[in-house]
């Protein structure tokens, strides 16, 4: 039987972790290469990096820092942000990514998911997409880009479904409302989706507690939840190890891939 | 010892020489037919589709080699997700003529039943005893009670129905049981990809790059 996965996201800025909260306010946590390997040895099942550039002036995709990940990590990992074009994204899977993840850059140019999926595969494509409640929006929500600064006037499951018809083969949810807050997963947000796509999804923002991830994965179709804050955020009053979480899911009959396996 | 890895365009061969560095083998990659000469063990990862597979195997003059290899000179052979897939005589994607070297089609997930494609660990339970034997003991040093079953990241569509059940060698489910890997003789395929399955995707890698001469592997 297919797993639920638990998927570590980090926001990487000159190979440095950083946490924000709402987009805003950021602090550092450590070196992407050595998070990343300790979550590896944690038993995580997948890894994300966003925008994962070399410099805020130099726009152009950090592929030394990709190197060093896919060196000492034999799970899947996406990396998103500073890729512009199909030459970004084959050098950063040529570097040892699984997965590229597009956002703001797709909404510009769809075509560049269709592109990608031609040049790579569907399943290197992740689209992902911020989305806040929004009830003048026909499904309720609005795509928004560029850190979640620019509304589009676009909504967010017309997106995703449009997204999985140009060849995305994976749809990366954030909820621009939850993101940050530890009050849990926007479960109708995901049910909206479920409906809407038919290819795998992950639900992203307001993780806070174990038991969100036991509402999203018996609540709803999620495939997969990403979780940050809980791991490793300076902010949290404690972090969570994944083993501490995949035993509670693993209690209350999630399936999951165990540990020490 | 010279393992190779087929270095093709679309393929993740990177992914697969980082794990084989992790395991401490020197390995190489291939991307002309007279590096495969020397070849022990030959290493086909694959992503993308299999027509565009077999296309660019083609184009770099790499079937003949690889035949060469594989069915004449016994080298041990992996193949990796679309690398398996290709082992057979079909594939519904794009209508593709594969290799055949193993009888049977490649189809695809019934996607009014589950969600394609299937992305994310899925359990294998490995059906030919001895085979690449996975028998690993867990952190405290004991031997794991069900050693025949473990968890490997699928990220598929499509997969092999085999015509001889015999090949068969693990099997996991999606909707319906599907063959996961299969084996003959000196060839191995796994529909996941054990070069990013953790752990155990290292240590089933490690068995068979450690496959001498001497051994009837399955």
């Amino acid at each position: 039987m297919l797993t639920k996965r638990l998927i570590a996201c980090f926001d990487v800025i000159d190979g440095m972790v950083t946490k924000a909260v709402k987009f805003q306010d950021n602090i550092h946590v450590g070196s992407a290469e050595e998070l990343a390997c300790a979550m590896y040895n944690a038993h995580i099942d997948e890894l994300i990096f966003y925008d994962i550039t070399a410099s805020s002036e130099k726009r152009a995709i950090d592929i030394e820092t990709v190197r060093r990940v896919a060196e000492c990590v034999f799970v899947p990992f996406t990396v998103g942000g500073g890729i512009g074009n199909l030459n970004d994204m084959y050098e950063a899977l040529k570097a040892g990514a699984e997965k590229i993840s597009v956002d703001s850059m797709a909404v510009r140019n769809p075509q560049i998911i269709a592109e990608a999926a031609r040049a790579f595969g569907s399943q290197c494509v992740v689209l992902s997409t911020q989305v806040k409640r929004d009830d003048s929006m026909p499904n309720g929500y609005q795509v928004y880009i560029d850190g979640a600064r620019q509304a589009t006037g676009i909504d967010g499951i017309e997106w995703i479904r449009r997204g999985q018809e140009l060849g995305a083969g994976e749809i990366c949810l954030n909820s621009i409302d939850r993101d940050g807050t530890l009050s849990g997963y926007d479960l109708s947000l995901m049910r909206l989706a479920e409906a809407a796509v038919s290819v795998p999804l992950i639900a992203s923002g307001g993780a806070g507690k174990p038991e969100h991830l036991a509402e999203l994965f018996t609540e709803t179709e999620a495939q997969a939840a990403i979780i940050s804050s809980m791991l490793y955020s300076p902010r949290m009053e404690r972090n969570y190890t994944v083993d501490e979480l995949k035993n509670y899911l693993l209690d209350r009959d999630v399936p999951i891939r165990p540990l020490s396996r | 010892m010279a393992i190779k890895i087929i270095d093709y365009k679309a393929g993740n061969a990177p992914s697969v020489l980082h794990a084989t560095n992790r395991l401490g083998y020197a390995a190489e990659f291939a991307s002309h037919p007279q590096d495969l000469a020397d070849a022990t063990h030959i290493i086909l990862p694959g992503v993308g589709s299999a027509q565009a597979t077999m296309d660019s195997l083609r184009e770099q003059g790499l079937i003949t080699a690889l035949e060469d290899a594989v069915l004449h000179r016994d080298v041990f052979f992996l193949g990796i997700c679309v690398g398996m897939q290709i082992l057979f005589q079909h594939s519904e994607e794009d209508d593709a003529d594969c290799l055949g070297w193993l009888k049977g089609q490649v189809v695809k997930f019934d996607a009014s039943q589950v969600r394609v494609p299937q992305m994310g660990w899925n359990e294998v339970r490995f059906v030919k005893e001895g085979v690449l034997d996975n028998v690993t003991d867990d952190a405290s040093g004991n031997a794991r009670g069900d050693s025949a079953r473990d968890f490997f990241y699928f990220v598929n569509s499509y997969f092999a129905r085999p015509v001889d059940k015999s090949d068969i060698w693990g099997i996991a489910e999606y909707g319906d049981p599907f063959t996961a890997a299969v084996c003959r003789d000196n060839i191995f395929a796994t529909q996941f990809h054990l070069e990013k399955s953790g752990e155990a995707g290292l240590a089933l890698l490690d068995r068979f790059l450690s496959l001498t001469k001497e051994e009837t592997p399955c």
